[in-house]
């Protein structure tokens, strides 16, 4: 086992593509659970839009991948009104129910037998990326960067345009949450009934909220078919969702940066357990588990990660202890 | 604390950088590649080994593969540029066909960029379901899909009528009966549900893996408990005991006493599992499916009682916040469902001796044994906890507390220990709904998540924290699944349980027997 060269991999991926589209995500679930004090446990659902915005445009219709974008971003909207109508009156644990489960009947409906001249069914869609690659300013076959951090030049493009979006969604957050908008939205997590009395319209603020936050998860969704290139509808199960909130919670709810440095080590921790995990085996030290077992253990430590986080420091590395003790009424 | 964080990534990253090492990871360093895995089209969890695929470059072959146990296959390329993939036909096994589509007779081309490691998807279907008038192997399809799922373990009961000729009013009366039993399945699961939410206003996320639990675990006892399942059982055993200690002489014994009585059953639980397992395979044993249910609702109830004591208990009197502890019972769901991947296998499975029953004709429906078995259980275990909660004194606490906590703790009930029953009986139920759920369908580590979806839609219909609300709306939600099928595919029945309870919240948001109150 070469620790040296599993803490390199953990680097690499800390700053690779996919730990990039998470932090997007996460930061429209601050959005939600940070700010606002929405339970949205269907963060995946509208990244899962998306993606499939992106992935039906531009496979079946042959759009561009720009009419693939706003068709994914549209779809987000429709699901956080549809969500947001009949739930967001209610007491939070109702919207956390609804999201749940509505994530994963969506999953459901996108792999299904009848859905298939559209979606692909269970297998997908491919061939996403033809037209975000013809932008690319770097050369595909050159590797850039230095000595075990390097990338592609496909993926370099990617990884850049994705963390340019982190940045500007990082910004645009911080800009929304120190506006009068973003006081009224803070005070809804403190106090509903308080923000009520001062005559706001709190359903109005919330929803505005929750479609925000979706809107930045399925634009992360995009850019993840962007990614691949390819898609299947197995890989937006729920525990995406449980994922983006360990992010979150790790990083810091409630705090423009929290997201971003919980994504970086959310996928460090996730790819070094990985690693360790796969060298013990090599080592043979693992004499019950064989291969698949390693991914589910590292699932059951994603959730232990979760527990141990929300009892002990439930702020996260950069997170105020005080905001987030939050309550449901 | 921030800063040293800063400092050691600042190392990290430091020395990642001026390391020159063997270049980067494997992923990237191979090149150009095509690569997949086809799997089998009526358990899309399984590959499908040995199918043989050539990659050519214009004539000249470039590399070939063939699928392995898991059906993945890789071929390595030399460089960018087009090239032309077959599909060995004589190799795919005889029931199957290579799905026409983006392969034409065997035959694609792809485009492969630099540095692209491209995944190319071959996709197989039944023989029968190319040619589209095989019946009997179609509905095996769909019923292999996991969406469907429900579809699935009616294979007796159900595909003889949509297969084809009986009429719809036949077919109405079969599928209400089959949507009586599964509503009756989740009514079964969905009270320990309610009454969790009533008695703590907590909505416990790992309720479904409590069900799952329960299905695994009359499936071990009932398949032969090994070195395995005198481990679990003893590891049960002395966690249970502990719980009944506590729960029991709280107020009798000394603290200390009391303290290490506990400690002493659990670590000789762990003790005496320790030693079963050493010894293995070699105290083997069996019992039949109903006995092997009996030992998974005692396990389920266990499961819940621990969890109320060592976890939720101590959480609360932390004070910790409702939105909390929501996201601690994700976890907990994550943990759970992960460890029984593990312990017990991905594979999907059914209790031995109960698949293939003659159908009992009764009026115009047809019903396998095992359904009305089924059906009885469901309806005298439903009758019993609604006398329970009626008239024993403990169901009257019951609801009691679930009514009003602080009143109830006020008027001299002892609220902790209530709650511990609560989840006992919860863990209890879902356990049994777990075993009746397998063996109408099938066992796996998943079923319990796609239950929960369901469970949700019934206490929300029914009135969140009302246990006879969880009975009415779990009858409810699975007669419109099941009738849903009638005029929609069944991959979308859990969208209609979703739209009922998503309608539900819209007009009465208390639900069908909830007590009105101000929300929002």
């Amino acid at each position: 086992m070469d620790i040296l060269s599993i803490l390199a991999e953990s680097t690499r991926s800390a700053f690779g593509p996919i730990a990039a589209i998470y932090a997007l995500a996460a930061i429209g679930l601050n959005i939600h659970f940070g700010y606002t004090g929405l339970l949205n446990f269907g963060q995946v659902g509208f990244m899962l839009v998306g993606a499939y915005g992106v992935g039906i445009s531009v496979a079946v219709f042959d759009l561009p991948l720009a009419a693939g974008f706003g068709v994914g971003l549209l779809c987000a909207l429709v699901l956080a009104l549809l969500l947001g109508i009949p739930t967001l009156r209610l007491r939070a644990d109702y919207l956390s129910i609804t999201t749940i489960a509505a994530a994963e009947v969506i999953r459901l409906v996108y792999r299904a037998g009848f859905a298939e001249p559209l979606t692909g069914g269970a297998f997908g869609l491919q061939n996403l990326s033809a037209d975000f690659r013809t932008l690319n300013p770097f050369d595909a076959g050159e590797r850039y960067g230095f000595g075990l951090l390097a990338y592609n030049g496909n993926h370099l493009w990617v990884l850049v345009v994705t963390w340019g979006l982190v940045a500007v969604m990082a910004g645009l957050t911080w800009l929304l949450m120190h506006s009068p908008w973003g006081r009224v939205i803070k005070g809804i997590r403190e106090d509903e009934d308080a923000v009520r009395s001062l005559g706001k319209n709190v359903f109005a603020y919330k929803m505005q909220a929750l479609v925000l936050g979706g809107l930045i998860g399925s634009l992360a969704g995009c850019m993840l078919a962007v990614y691949q290139a390819s898609i299947q509808p197995d890989q937006f199960k729920p525990q995406v969702t449980f994922f983006l909130w360990v992010i979150l919670l790790l990083g810091g709810a409630g705090r423009v940066f929290g997201p971003v440095l919980g994504a970086m080590a959310f996928w460090f921790l996730m790819t070094f357990t990985d690693g360790v995990l796969q060298g013990m085996g090599a080592l043979g030290w693992l004499p019950f588990l064989d291969g698949p077992d390693y991914g589910a253990i590292q699932l059951a430590f994603a959730g232990l990660m979760l527990v141990v986080l929300i009892v002990f420091r439930p702020q996260g590395l950069i997170g105020d202890r005080k905001e987030m003790l939050v309550n449901v009424k | 604390m921030r800063t040293r964080l800063v400092t050691v990534l600042l190392a990290l990253i430091t020395a990642i950088l001026v390391i020159p090492g063997p270049v980067a990871a494997a992923d990237e360093q191979g090149g150009e590649a095509l690569h997949g895995q086809i799997l089998n089209p009526e358990n899309r969890d399984q590959g499908v080994e040995g199918i043989g695929i050539t990659v050519y470059d214009g004539e000249d072959e470039i590399g070939a593969a063939e699928t392995d146990s898991d059906g993945m296959w890789e071929v390595e390329l030399p460089e960018p540029g087009t090239y032309r993939v077959v599909v060995d036909q004589e190799s795919v096994p005889s029931e199957y066909v290579v799905r026409e589509g983006i392969i034409v007779d065997g035959e694609t081309e792809v485009e492969v960029e630099a540095d692209d490691r491209r995944p190319l998807i071959v996709a197989l279907e039944g023989a029968g379901a190319a040619e589209g008038g095989d019946a009997s192997e179609s509905p095996s399809e769909d019923t292999a899909d996991d969406s469907g799922g429900e579809a699935g373990g009616e294979d007796g009961a159900v595909a003889p009528t949509t297969g084809g000729g009986s009429s719809f009013g036949a077919q109405f009366l079969q599928l209400t009966v089959s949507g009586i039993l599964f509503g009756l399945v989740i009514a079964i699961s969905a009270i320990g549900l309610s009454l969790i939410f009533g008695t703590t206003k907590m909505i416990n996320f790992a309720h479904g893996d409590m069900v799952t639990f329960g299905a695994m675990v009359a499936l071990l006892f009932s398949t032969g408990a090994a070195g395995l399942g005198n481990s679990l059982l003893a590891i049960f055993a002395g966690i249970g005991i502990a719980v009944l200690i506590g729960g029991l002489l709280e107020a009798r014994l000394p603290r200390t006493t009391l303290i290490v009585a506990q400690w002493v059953a659990i670590f000789g639980g762990i003790a005496l599992a320790t030693t079963l397992g050493v010894m293995g395979d070699s105290i083997d044993w069996q019992v039949p499916l109903w006995l092997a249910a009996a030992i998974a609702v005692v396990m389920g109830a266990v499961l819940g009682g621990t969890m109320e004591r060592y976890i939720w208990r101590p959480l609360r009197h932390r004070n910790v916040a409702l939105i909390q502890m929501f996201i601690v019972s994700i976890g907990l769901a994550l943990i759970l469902r992960h460890v029984i991947l593990v312990i017990f296998g991905a594979g999907r499975n059914r209790y031995a001796g109960y698949q293939i029953q003659e159908l009992v004709q009764l009026g115009p429906v047809a019903m396998a044994p095992r359904d009305l078995v089924i059906m009885g259980v469901a309806v005298a275990v439903l009758v019993a906890v609604a006398c329970l909660l009626q008239f024993t004194r403990i169901g009257k606490a019951m609801r009691a507390v679930s009514d009003n906590r602080d009143l109830a703790e006020s008027s001299g009930i002892d609220v902790d220990r209530v709650t511990l029953y609560v989840w006992g009986l919860g863990g209890g139920l879902a356990a049994l709904g777990g075993v009746l759920y397998g063996l109408n369908q099938v066992v796996e580590y998943e079923m319990g998540f796609r239950l929960l979806l369901l469970m949700f839609a019934a206490v929300i219909l029914g009135g969140l924290g009302t246990a006879y609300g969880a009975m009415v709306g779990g009858l409810a939600v699975g007669l419109v699944a099941m009738l849903s099928t009638l005029w929609f595919p069944s991959q979308l029945m859990q969208a209609w349980a979703l739209a009922l309870m998503i309608l539900m919240l819209l007009v009465r948001p208390q639900g069908l027997l909830g007590r009105r109150e101000r929300v929002g």
